[in-house]
């Protein structure tokens, strides 16, 4: 129980780390992408810069507009943050710990039924934008509400679509299970590339990142739905799209890119425990890259206009991902039959 | 676990008052995703994991998200309600009645409804669900997933544009004569 608790406060402490220190890794990639420097005043490297960044937050003055929704308002980026970080309790960070004996699992809940909570997670996740949006009482923030809305529900059927193609494949809902099979065959990416793409794609356009950033586009909607939000709410929001994209890198290497798996790693006959920790940097590293990853993306694409985004999601990622799931079905039933 | 029940149990017989009391209709609808959430911690208290999360996803995450869409996009409020005649009150108040007292004679019985099958903690596994869903249910499975698929093909025809050219409708103006056509003020 209380090494669970332990790990808990940690994961929580590590989430929020990497998504502070995300902020600053987007500044310096767009930096690098444009030729520039980026922060370089707070410390060595700017290295202090989200801790700067922090202390601005939330000695900013904490406005709420007169005809605002006062509890709507508030529970906005509350639920935000809440649902981005409980998606993390069901990843599992790496294998099996031994702690003098009792052995110990570096994932805090394996269910039954991991992935489903995952995307449930997800999907609730869209009221913090929305109720946000609303009861701002301006136009710009429900026009943002609104798009955000139909964005997440057009793209939640794709990626819902995908996952049933890699679980006709594995067999099982639960995400440690399906880290273990791929430790023991071959990484999910050389089975479902197009699932993996599709997933990608989807992922993109649920954390509200660029080129899917419609919700708060600022050349048409001033900040979207946060038009209204100032202090720590704000920071709270942008925070929040922070996690969302570490908790997503996590679930795309869980899924495609064999979680706590590192090729060859089980053969150099190390200890348990030693195997297991540099399995869980392995995890971190790639991790690592695909919040790079995302950040790639968001400086080198332009935005979507909404026709083409809806365009997209309805008219060719849908029916590839139906395509998908059958193509999925054919192969599982010519190699293994019924 | 008991506490937990009661718990939530209180908090979904609550928020279904709420979802009914409320005189703003995104209010309402807030109280209906609360409610939807706790009923998905009862299925949780039962060991129904699956329904939860699928309870979760579908009512909550994909039809509630609808019906906020639809209130915001119409920014309904008590100024567009619509207000009722004595009439439609003395007859929903009556209706609501007859059905309470239905309900609590029936009730008052004390009918023992038996379980089709004996509960044990695998019973909402996905593995139990699926295995009951494809061999004892699988004729009326088939058959509501035909059910969806007609109304999806339904949704689709009722949304699309008629393309097809009709004989009475007038002749569309030519592009460069839609451009100089004057904007009356």
């Amino acid at each position: 129980m209380i090494p669970t608790i332990i790990f808990l406060v940690t994961l929580l402490l590590i989430t929020l780390g990497v998504a502070a220190y995300a902020t600053y890794a987007e500044r310096k990639v767009a930096a690098f992408m444009q030729d520039r420097i980026g922060p370089d005043r707070a410390g060595p490297f700017g290295l202090l810069q989200p801790i700067a960044d922090g202390v601005k937050m939330i000695m900013k003055a904490d406005f709420m507009p007169a005809s605002a929704n006062r509890w709507l308002f508030f529970m906005g980026p509350a639920i935000a943050m809440t649902t981005a970080l409980l998606t993390g309790v069901v990843i599992p960070w790496g294998g099996t710990l031994d702690l003098n004996g009792t052995p110990f699992s570096l994932q805090i809940a394996d269910p039954d039924i991991g992935i489903l909570y995952v995307f449930a997670m997800v999907s609730i996740g869209v009221y913090g934008i929305m109720l946000g949006g609303w009861a701002s009482n301006n136009k710009y923030a429900l026009l943002g509400a609104i798009r955000a809305a139909s964005q997440m529900v057009s793209y939640e059927l794709a990626m819902g679509m995908s996952i049933v193609a890699l679980v006709i494949l594995t067999g099982s809902l639960s995400l440690n299970d399906i880290v273990l099979q791929q430790q023991a065959g071959y990484w999910n990416i050389i089975y479902q590339p197009l699932g993996f793409l599709l997933f990608l794609v989807c992922a993109f356009a649920e954390c509200n990142r660029a080129p899917f950033d419609l919700p708060e586009c600022e050349t048409e909607l001033v900040g979207g739905y946060h038009t209204e939000y100032s202090s720590m709410k704000l920071g709270f929001y942008l925070f929040a799209e922070y996690v969302n994209m570490f908790i997503s890198s996590a679930v795309i290497s869980t899924l495609f890119f064999g979680g706590y798996d590192v090729p060859f790693l089980q053969d150099l006959g190390l200890s348990q425990n030693i195997t297991v920790i540099l399995g869980t940097v392995g995890f971190f590293l790639k991790i690592t890259f695909f919040i790079f990853f995302f950040m790639w993306i968001r400086w080198t694409l332009p935005r979507f206009r909404y026709d083409q985004l809806m365009n997209l999601g309805w008219k060719a990622l849908i029916p590839l991902s139906i395509l998908n799931v059958l193509l999925t079905g054919v192969g599982y039933y010519l190699k293994n039959g019924f | 676990m008991q506490y937990l029940f009661y718990l939530f149990a209180a908090i979904s017989v609550l928020s279904a008052l709420l979802v009914v009391g409320a005189r703003n209709p995104v209010n309402s609808v807030i109280s209906l995703i609360v409610c939807f959430l706790s009923i998905a911690g009862h299925y949780i208290l039962l060991n129904a994991q699956f329904l939860a999360m699928v309870h979760i996803i579908v009512y909550t995450g994909a039809i509630m998200v609808l019906f906020l869409f639809v209130i915001m996009l119409l920014n309904l409020n008590k100024s567009t309600e619509p207000s009722k005649t004595l009439l439609t009150r003395i007859a929903a108040v009556t209706a609501g009645a007859l059905f309470l007292f239905t309900l609590l004679g029936a009730l008052r019985q004390g009918v023992h409804i038996a379980a089709a099958k004996e509960f044990d903690g695998n019973t909402g596994l996905v593995k139990s669900v699926g295995q009951s869903l494809f061999s004892d249910f699988l004729l009326p499975f088939e058959v509501s997933s035909v059910l969806f698929l007609s109304a999806m093909i339904g949704a689709v025809m009722l949304g699309r544009k008629d393309r097809s050219p009709r004989e009475d409708a007038p002749a569309r103006p030519e592009p460069s004569e839609r451009r100089t056509k004057k904007i009356p003020a």
